[in-house]
């Protein structure tokens, strides 16, 4: 059953953002916007590559709560999960997308759109890791 | 200028990302949730991504150089090896358990949210993690 909550315009609007973002950060800086990496390699940063990373980090937030606040929050914001869990899907989060070298954006949208098997080996894995995470979170257990 | 052109693209990133909804954790869940009541916005959101960044990038690619750098920085790694699927069956696990991926979470840093910062302050942790894996594993430089 489809959700009530399915936003196909906004949706594909926001994603059409996501993309020319992504798109204008290889064509005047020639890097990839995957958000782990920048994240993590802004933690141990090489010499003059620090500053970008800072200020692109810092536009996720400000962009985002600009359209929350212009719009009003077409979709809102609702966490379930008690803070051991939130520690622990951080954590899980933070060295997987590390130790995979990718996360939704540096994989999902500029790997595949860069046509990588790497890319597409670690999406169809993650997808698959969190639908099953889900299924069993809420189905199995009946949490969630 | 470099820089704030990063600064400008993380902006039009971040809004996309609260645009497209997936700075609700409730609604990537219910988009993983493929076995309950479905919500699958944010394959159109990828799919939006994709579209508009696959075209991009087959003209990026035909030029020299980027607009501001002397050199295009994309991945070298070809091998889909152990690394790669253990840590991205590792993310999808946090990912699933919660509903934030990493610019999600730091996207929605300003909405004053406790959980938010705890995530991302285990998720920075976590990333610190790899890198003392890294250093005793000796792999080397990512």
């Amino acid at each position: 059953m489809i959700a009530a909550s399915f936003t196909p315009g906004l949706s594909l609007v926001g994603g059409a953002m996501i993309g020319l973002a992504a798109a204008a950060l290889l064509f005047a800086n020639g890097k990839v916007a995957g958000v782990s990496g920048i994240l993590a390699r802004a933690l141990a940063p090489q010499r003059g590559d620090l500053a970008w990373r800072i200020a692109f980090l810092c536009g996720l937030p400000l962009g985002a709560i600009a359209v929350i606040r212009l719009t009003g929050d077409p979709h809102g914001f609702a966490i379930t999960g008690s803070f051991p869990v939130l520690v622990c899907g951080g954590l899980l989060v933070g060295f997987g997308t590390a130790l995979g070298n990718g996360c939704t954006s540096g994989h999902g949208v500029c790997g595949l759109a860069r046509g990588s098997r790497r890319s597409l080996a670690a999406t169809l894995t993650f997808m698959a890791a969190g639908a099953l995470t889900v299924f069993v979170v809420r189905h199995v257990f009946g949490a969630g | 200028m470099p820089v704030l052109a990063a600064l400008l693209f993380g902006l039009v990133f971040g809004a996309g990302l609260a645009v497209g909804g997936m700075t609700n954790p409730a609604k990537v869940i219910a988009f993983l949730d493929v076995t309950g009541t479905w919500d699958p916005s944010l394959a159109l959101v990828m799919g939006g991504a994709l579209t508009v960044n696959g075209l991009a990038f087959a003209l990026t690619r035909q030029r020299p150089r980027p607009l501001f750098a002397e050199s295009f920085a994309l991945p070298t790694l070809r091998d889909i090896d152990r690394e790669l699927i253990a840590g991205a069956a590792t993310f999808g696990v946090g990912w699933g358990l919660v509903g934030l991926c990493p610019g999600p979470a730091l996207a929605s840093l300003l909405r004053g949210e406790l959980s938010v910062y705890a995530f991302v302050a285990a998720m920075v942790a976590g990333m610190w993690l790899d890198r003392l894996r890294r250093l005793y594993t000796r792999e080397g430089r990512r």
